[in-house]
């Protein structure tokens, strides 16, 4: 909200605007920015038009004579069609700056000298208003630099007042709340009642008492037609970010600004019978003033007369009964409305107006009667009229029993954790209410009205400190008890999962947990997942049900950026839908993708594209943090995304914990890209489970190595191969390596040749060159037998 | 007149200094010291001599040939030395080529500033706890003081799911979650996504916060000033000014914006700090009892703390990011920048 330092100073003494805007900052209303209402200009001053007449050779010029000492008469050539003889005017005198590096010359116009120029808003800076020159206050001094007449060095404050401050929406909440805070006073507004000179009423029934329990309302008759606002009023709603519009709405909007209270007037003779406040019928319809029509629900509160809703109650006013250019006779209304019968209503319907977003915080219920006779007054000033006397309906409800609110010294000191002394706290508690009692633990307070946030104990603790300031309370570090924490080992932490990747050079991308429907159905068609209601764009509409989704596009954004080797990895949940409606689980995840050479490009080292197996060294590294690997599968499998016969599903035991393959070639193809990409996929939570290590002895005896050249169907995974040479190794088998993958001359088409290394130890001996025979043997035998392998080169 | 054997040591030593290889070298001991040697011949002579004159002769020509062999010793480890240089001259390589193998890959920034969090809190006995992304009204809202059609509903621009569920907007129902769990004392911190409609140069709808939280029977707003001012300084490495602003969020009474010195202008003001000096960093507060009362939690036995922060927001400002989309597009040349 935009408030003016001259305004704020009408209710209480300032500290200077720099200052102001902190010490407001520190009581809780953030001053987001301090601002000029006026760019700088000089050389102007207010002068009189003495003689307004035709300019010889151009019609639509005026030759002025103006004065600014009335003495002396200067000449100005002037085009705008308000100018006339007794107004007073801004003039820029010869040599004045004005805004936009314009310099006032000597100048002349169609031949004729003009001394000067006359100042319209915009010229000035003070608006866009074009339609003439200003019309300054008959009461300004002549020759007073305009600046000074005008306050126009007075800076606008935006002030920010959090959601449950409704009371700091005005000027005059804003100033009690400083005056509070800087001078230990309380505040209250006056009202200044303007008497009656008619009769005038109009009837009022509150129907939904506890919504509108308050609803304030007057009759002026005969308001002046086709009036203006005066200058004051159109600039200082001006300087607060407020359009002049007509006097009746600028004087609603100037009283609410002022002290805060939502008003909303009414052309009277477009009203039936009489106001009902009351809750809106099922469907009931409105155009409101802005033109749109509304479909109520129940929930929402009306104004309504005897032909229907006529305004959205505490939001927003109806077309239909709208003061307008022909409005002789106006309905003012001054209502308070509870907060809860407003609160999102107006969010519901997408509307945000100055009206609701009081109303819904709370506005005080001791406004309206003081707001409508401070309307009353401007009004008469500005439209004249004939004022009916005040009417207040009040429903029973608003009989409210005053709520009063302890605080106990022992929980103040508790919970802030500092010594305030008494004095202080009755200081500031009578700072922020009239009623304020000690007691033996403490004081009573009674909520002041327009504090709809002070309803505990800790409310006024917050007070207290608030106002005090926050910077008076201490540092102290908490007495907290010893307590050991955890480190465990049976399951490998995320951040060791993270350096790991890292070191197998991988970098960590984080991508969105919604992803775009389209690519994600394209990955995984058979897959149900849950979408928003209200993505923020359609392409970011579903949550992910796997992190490849997300991981995939980074990787082709970044080739389309030049990049050529892409390793990203990501840890993350993935969203699952179960079964059951409403069943999700959210998994946590590791994923990876890769493309690209296998190395980074250097020298000596030859280029060669990346392949599974490069990935699957890296998927096995960190699935070897677990410290044991013994139940490890990697499973030819197929999924519909990753290209067939290249694809591995991961088993710990028997539990499936992940995948790792190739992009299918056709998606790679549609999402443009044109290198291989490995893609793996870990659940954290099954993968990475692990039990505490148990050292194996190491043994003392040397180990022998046999190499065999095992021919073998290329059907024969190594999986096979190795669970057979196990086996038929009577124990002694210590590792076994696979050192070659051969197919070529001298191996039968359809056959592999498989190169291991079986590495044989033995715990209590050294084992003998027959013991190894042996063992070969046996191995032979039994690969001869189960797979019908030979042995190549014997 | 010159000794002749005083000549050949002489000889003998200048041909030792004049072999420039191993061969030559040998050929030079042969040629003095051999069977057939000039020093051999000289002892042979010996038997020519009186016996009174044949010790002190002898003697002079072991000592001539033992100053010949020493200098062939001192010549050989020379040369050897020298050849042993010239095979390693041979074998240089330039130091300067890159080295080979495996790129380094990188951790993302707000992981990283993620774990500086994360330990720092830990170490003061805070336990790190997580809570679902897709939350119910009740955990997100409800639970945490802000009913339906509260105003503050509006600072949070939700994501929805048709049966009502939504994305958490805060890491907040993770305080409600992990005092339900435990029973105080209790600190923890939840860092996690969380999720708001809203996109442009300072907001993504997703990022990242931690919420922390102490609750004990006298946990204080003085001890959580104390808390967050040692955590700034901590995070950031050096003496930062803080201050606490007055503000306002339904879980906690009384409420503050932790602002603090710029850490670019040293609070003197700049474009980043908007002039003021100060940069806010986090919201906090002592906990609604209507909040510990939702966890059930007794509020006049127990009190606490609570702050939630910006991890983005704090990576940005460490690492002086000024674009925060930068975190979520994930471009490599981003990324390597954070070893």
């Amino acid at each position: 909200m935009k408030i003016t330092y001259s305004w704020l100073k009408e209710y209480v003494p300032l500290a200077p605007p720099a200052t102001l805007a902190q010490q407001l900052t520190l009581a809780g209303l953030e001053v987001e920015s301090v601002s000029p209402v006026a760019p700088p200009f000089s050389g102007v001053v207010v002068g009189e038009v003495i003689e307004s007449g035709r300019h010889p050779d151009a019609e639509k010029l005026s030759l002025c004579q103006v004065t600014t000492d009335g003495e002396n008469r200067l000449a100005i050539v002037c085009g705008a069609k308000n100018v006339r003889a007794g107004l007073k005017v801004a003039v820029a005198m010869v040599g004045a700056s004005l805004p936009g590096d314009v310099i006032i010359k000597r100048a002349k116009l169609r031949g004729v000298e003009s001394n000067g120029m006359l100042c319209s808003a915009r010229e000035l800076g003070l608006g866009s208003e074009h339609d003439g020159i200003m019309e300054l206050p008959a009461f300004l001094k002549l020759g007073e630099n305009l600046r000074t007449a005008l306050d126009l060095d007075d800076v606008a404050l935006e002030v920010n007042a959090t959601p449950n401050r409704g009371d700091c929406m005005s000027v005059f909440g804003i100033a009690r709340d400083y005056a509070a805070a800087q001078e230990r006073r309380y505040l209250t507004a006056h009202a200044f009642p303007v008497a009656a000179s008619g009769t005038a009423r109009f009837p009022v029934v509150l129907d939904a008492p506890a919504a509108c329990p308050i609803f304030a309302s007057r009759v002026i008759r005969g308001v002046k037609q086709g009036a203006a606002s005066p200058e004051w009023l159109r600039e200082r709603l001006r300087r607060v970010g407020i359009n002049s519009i007509s006097p009746i709405v600028d004087v609603t909007n100037y009283v609410m600004m002022d002290l805060g209270q939502p008003m909303h007037a009414y052309d009277l003779a477009r009203l039936t019978d009489g106001i009902h406040v009351r809750q809106a019928r099922a469907d009931e319809r409105i155009t409101l003033l802005d033109d749109k029509e509304y479909t109520l629900d129940p929930d929402c509160l009306v104004i309504a007369d005897a032909r229907g809703a006529v305004g959205l109650a505490g939001i927003m006013g109806g077309r239909d009964t709208a003061i307008g250019e022909s409005t002789r006779d106006v309905l003012l209304e001054s209502a308070h409305f509870a907060p809860d019968a407003i609160a999102g209503r107006a969010r519901r319907f997408g509307l945000f107006t100055d009206a609701g977003q009081r109303n819904e915080r709370g506005v005080d219920p001791t406004l309206p009667p003081i707001a409508i006779e401070r309307a009353t007054a401007l009004l008469l000033d500005i439209v004249g009229g004939e004022a009916g006397p005040v009417q207040v309906t009040r429903a029973d409800a608003a009989a409210d029993a005053p709520t009063w609110v302890t605080l106990r010294r022992t929980r103040l000191e508790k919970l802030l954790g500092a010594t305030v002394p008494d004095d202080e706290v009755q200081g500031v508690l009578c700072a922020v209410s009239d009623k304020v009692e000690s007691t033996p633990a403490g004081w009573r307070v009674r909520r002041p009205p327009h504090r709809f946030d002070i309803a505990i104990e800790e409310d006024l603790i917050e007070e207290v400190a608030r106002l005090r300031g926050f910077d008076r309370i201490g540092e102290s570090h908490a007495v907290a008890p010893q307590v050991a924490g955890e480190s465990t080992e049976s399951h490998v932490s995320n951040d060791r999962l993270l350096n790991a990747m890292v070191d197998r050079g991988y970098r960590e991308a984080i991508t969105y947990a919604f992803v775009d429907p389209v690519l994600q159905q394209q990955l995984f068609p058979e897959t149900p997942s849950l979408r928003l209601a209200n993505p923020i764009s359609a392409d970011l509409a579903d949550m992910r049900v796997s992190l490849w989704v997300g991981l995939l596009q980074v990787c082709r954004e970044n080739l389309r950026r030049q990049q050529t080797r892409v390793r990203l990895f990501e840890i993350g949940k993935k969203f699952q839908v179960g079964e059951h409606a409403g069943e999700l689980r959210e998994i946590e995840t590791l994923a990876g993708i890769a493309t690209g050479s296998r190395w980074p490009e250097q020298w000596g080292s030859p280029r060669e594209a990346l392949d599974f197996y490069d990935v699957k060294a890296d998927v096995e590294s960190v699935l070897a943090l677990t410290g044991d690997v013994s139940a490890l599968r990697f499973e030819a499998d197929t999924l519909s995304c990753l290209r067939p016969g290249r694809t591995a599903r991961i088993y710990q035991g028997s539990t499936a914990v992940g995948w790792l393959g190739e992009l299918h070639p056709q998606i790679s193809k549609a999402v443009n890209m044109s290198n291989a990409a490995i893609l793996f996929e870990l659940d954290i939570e099954l993968a990475f489970a692990a039990n505490p290590l148990q050292f194996k002895r190491i043994s003392k005896f040397p180990s022998v190595r046999r190499d065999l050249a095992i021919v073998v169907d290329e059907n024969v995974p190594l999986a096979v191969l190795q669970e057979n040479v196990s086996v038929s190794a009577s124990g002694l088998l210590h590792e076994l390596r696979v050192f070659d993958v051969y197919r070529g001359p001298g191996v039968e088409s359809g056959r592999k040749s498989i190169a291991l290394g079986l590495i044989l130890q033995d715990s209590s001996r050294t084992l003998t060159d027959v013991d190894a025979d042996t063992v070969v043997t046996a191995v032979v035998a039994r690969l001869r037998d189960e797979l019908s392998a030979t042995i190549r080169d014997q | 007149m010159a000794d002749p054997l005083n000549a050949l040591v002489e000889q003998a030593l200048a041909d030792v200094n004049a072999s420039a290889s191993l061969a030559a070298l040998d050929e030079v001991r042969v040629r003095y010291l051999g069977k057939k040697g000039l020093l051999t011949e000289q002892l042979k002579s010996l038997g020519k001599l009186s016996a009174a004159e044949r010790p002190a002769a002898g003697q002079r020509i072991n000592d001539a040939k033992a100053s010949i062999q020493a200098s062939l010793e001192m010549h050989r480890i020379r040369l050897e030395q020298a050849e042993l240089e010239k095979a390693l001259a041979k074998g240089a390589i330039d130091v300067t080529l890159p080295g080979r193998g495996q790129e380094p890959g990188s951790l993302h920034p707000v992981t990283r500033t993620r774990l500086r969090i994360e330990r720092i809190f830990a170490q003061a006995g805070f336990q790190v706890a997580s809570g679902p992304e897709v939350e119910d009204d009740f955990h997100n809202f409800e639970a945490l003081n802000i009913p339906k059609n509260h105003p503050a509903r509006a600072m949070h621009d939700t994501f929805y799911f048709a049966d009502g569920r939504l994305l958490r907007t805060h890491t907040s129902p993770v305080q409600i979650r992990s005092m339900r769990a435990q029973t105080p004392p209790l600190a923890v911190i939840a860092p996690g996504r969380v999720y708001r409609v809203d996109s442009d140069m300072t907001h993504s709808p997703m990022f990242h916060q931690v919420e922390g939280m102490a609750v004990g029977e006298n946990i204080s707003f003085a001890n959580l000033k104390a808390m967050l001012h040692t955590f700034v300084e901590r995070f950031f490495e050096r003496r930062l000014g803080m201050r606490l602003r007055p503000s306002y969020f339904p879980f906690t009474e009384p409420s503050a914006e932790c602002d603090i010195e710029c850490v670019f202008c040293s609070g003197k003001g700049c474009r980043v700090c908007k002039q003021t000096g100060w940069l806010e960093i986090l919201g906090c507060g002592m906990i609604h009892p209507n909040v510990l009362r939702a966890a059930r939690i007794d509020p006049e036995r127990w009190q606490g703390y609570a702050f939630g922060m910006g991890i983005d927001r704090l990576a940005m400002l460490r690492y002086g990011v000024d674009d925060l989309r930068l975190f979520f597009e994930n471009d490599l040349q981003f990324l390597k920048q954070f070893p």
